[in-house]
């Protein structure tokens, strides 16, 4: 193929220096490398953590919380308005947990379009009985097959299946050490006491592990229907709805609509785990400048180079210039040995980077806190493979910028009259 | 006769690190064919006003002409042109690029100019070698020939564009007897037979002495 002249003279000076060339690429190779596997490694962490608290959490729960009434008898009589109420020790009254109207409510969700799936649950505070001993907990019934499809129940499922769970009456799907302090296995059946005293027999069908050991303690699972019997409640008795949108900057909004349209509380994921979006947003940050900083590094050994490279070649750029090359000619060879180091360094750096990740991505990652996880959690996003290209060419451009404008403004006669 | 180069009163100071007149009131014409040398002692300012002439040195007053036009208030990439096209230069030293073979060294200035397809410019490179009984060099590279070897393929380079003006600064300084002896009858031959232009610095008195025309100069001046 026929290159342009001032790329074939930077090809052969490029290529008389191989050695120099390939240091000098191999810098580049490293820091993508490292770019790469870190941010791939960080963020698949990050996702994995994330997932702990998403993957669980509703982005808008509507519910219904005791409270005392906002407006207060008085505020509604017409002889005291405008006046100044002193209303001491307000307490909340016995009011509905259920929420009202809630299939009208289901059915209105199901139907809008920023919402991907809803899920309602009834939950129960139980006595589990074991012997002599009562242990508190909490019974959730659950739209199984919603739970399943949004928010990956039976992935945190170690033990049974949970097609059972509404496939077969009274049954329960327990969190693995409750069952383990109940000294139950799957089969079994366990003694399940309500607030008002009733019990139930119900199966265990399953055991449950999310990863956060005292929520696994307290909770255990069931069908909508089995928890509403043992509350002796209708099945139109919802306690929560969960929502998951699909857009999820959109919840805090939502969550606002939905208190309003429907007359409840709502509470948005954000607002309820604040902490775990800071978290994540600081892992990220930390990840970019780990890999940001070794890119730097890497352009510093670029300029390093093609400075020795320029005090190598001063005779030939002075020739070059004496016989009819231009400053800005002298400029872009010198531009485009800097970007070929960049390119191909970065390429290559992008390849190892991937086979990096892949290698990491298989090495075994057990624990007990995290079921679903085998080895180390690794995120391919593309994303990740552009910036790190990107940035090897802009860091290796001003990396060369630099000793190439020096080369550029050489003074032939200063270099030919020094001889 | 066409005048080739003109220099009309051209001035040059150094400012560091004293102030020092080097070139005062310089003017000469060259007319085309003709075999000029410029003699005079280290330091007399012949080299300095060679690369006034040359265009590389633009920090100079008065006005440099080449081939009709003045190369005052010219842009660097212009004068690179020029240079390119109407200079061929031969220095002390050879200044071949190693990383090419001397064919490819022959032709760069040549691939530069583009007046030519890239296969017309290596004929014109071989024919330039053969010309200088160099051909069978055509493909080493430029390490591995002798001085005057070298000196020889710089005069071809020079040559490749048919500059209007062949430049050279001390072209047989580095050179022995028999060289010297060679890369004179080379510059003879092409004044006499082609009526190439040639200006040559030179302190070698008896190099100067089988010129057309000698310029002598003494302090900056032309005496």
């Amino acid at each position: 193929m026929k290159l342009p002249l001032n790329i074939e003279i930077a090809k052969s000076l490029l290529l008389a220096r191989w050695k120099q060339t390939l240091v000098a690429a191999i810098g580049v190779t490293f820091s993508i490398t490292m770019f790469i596997t870190l941010l791939s490694f960080m963020t698949g962490l990050n996702d994995l953590l994330d997932g702990l608290i998403l993957n669980r959490t509703a982005h808008v729960r509507i519910y219904n919380e005791l409270k005392p009434t906002e407006t207060q008898p008085i505020e509604k009589a017409t002889g005291f308005a405008g006046f100044h109420h002193f209303v001491r020790s307000i307490k909340a009254t016995n009011a509905r947990l259920d929420i009202l109207n809630s299939s009208a409510i289901i059915k209105s969700l199901k139907a809008d379009p920023r919402v991907l799936g809803v899920s309602p649950k009834v939950s129960a505070q139980v006595f589990f009985n074991a012997g002599n001993v009562d242990i508190t907990g909490t019974v959730n019934g659950i739209d199984v097959d919603a739970e399943v499809r949004l928010y990956s129940f039976a992935d945190y499922m170690v033990a049974g299946d949970y097609s059972d769970l509404k496939n077969i009456p009274n049954t329960i799907v327990l969190g693995k050490p409750l069952a383990a302090k109940l000294m139950v296995q799957l089969g079994d059946r366990v003694t399940v006491v309500t607030q008002q005293g009733e019990q139930f027999q119900l199966k265990v069908v399953g055991l449950y592990q999310s990863g956060l050991q005292d929520f696994d303690k307290t909770q255990s699972f069931a069908s909508l229907i089995t928890v509403q019997k043992i509350l002796s409640k209708p099945s139109s008795y919802l306690t929560d709805i969960a929502v998951k949108v699909k857009n999820l900057p959109e919840a805090p909004a939502l969550a606002t609509e939905f208190r309003k349209v429907y007359n409840t509380d709502a509470v948005d994921i954000q607002t309820a785990n604040a902490q775990f979006e800071t978290g994540t947003f600081i892992r990220t940050l930390i990840a970019y400048a780990v890999g940001i900083t070794l890119l730097i590094v890497a352009g510093f050994g670029i300029y390093n180079i093609l400075n020795m490279m320029i005090y190598e070649k001063m005779d030939s750029i002075a020739i070059l210039k004496a016989t009819g090359f231009s400053g800005p000619d002298v400029r872009l060879i010198f531009l485009f040995i800097a970007l070929s180091i960049g390119l191909f360094g970065g390429v290559t750096g992008l390849m190892f980077g991937f086979l990096l990740s892949a290698v990491i991505d298989q090495v075994p990652f057990v624990t007990e806190a995290l079921p679903t996880v085998k080895t180390y959690p690794i995120n391919y996003n593309p994303w990740f493979y552009f910036i790190g290209i990107t940035f090897s060419l802009f860091t290796t451009y001003f990396a060369g910028l630099f000793p190439a404008l020096k080369a550029s403004s050489i003074d032939p006669v200063v270099i030919i009259r020094g001889k | 006769m066409r005048v080739v180069l003109e220099a009309k009163h051209i001035t040059k100071k150094f400012t560091d690190p004293v102030e020092m007149k080097v070139l005062t009131d310089v003017s000469f014409q060259i007319k085309r064919g003709e075999f000029v040398s410029v003699v005079g002692k280290s330091g007399c300012g012949k080299s300095t006003l060679l690369y006034v002439l040359s265009t590389m040195d633009t920090d100079y007053e008065g006005e440099v002409w080449i081939d009709g036009e003045s190369m005052v208030k010219k842009s660097e990439r212009e004068l690179a042109q020029v240079r390119n096209a109407k200079i061929g230069f031969v220095f002390q030293f050879h200044y071949l690029l190693n990383e090419f073979s001397v064919l490819h060294n022959v032709m760069l200035p040549g691939l530069k100019l583009k007046s030519y397809s890239d296969e017309e410019v290596e004929q014109r490179a071989y024919a330039r070698l053969q010309q200088l009984h160099i051909e069978h060099l055509a493909n080493k590279r430029a390490n591995q020939l002798s001085g005057g070897e070298k000196q020889r393929v710089a005069i071809a380079r020079a040559l490749i564009n048919d500059p209007i003006i062949v430049m050279g600064d001390e072209p047989t300084g580095n050179l022995d007897n028999k060289n010297t002896e060679t890369v004179f009858g080379i510059f003879q031959q092409l004044a006499e037979q082609y009526q190439q232009t040639l200006l040559i610095v030179t302190h070698d008195q008896s190099f100067a002495a089988k010129t057309h025309r000698v310029i002598a100069m003494a302090d900056g001046r032309v005496i």
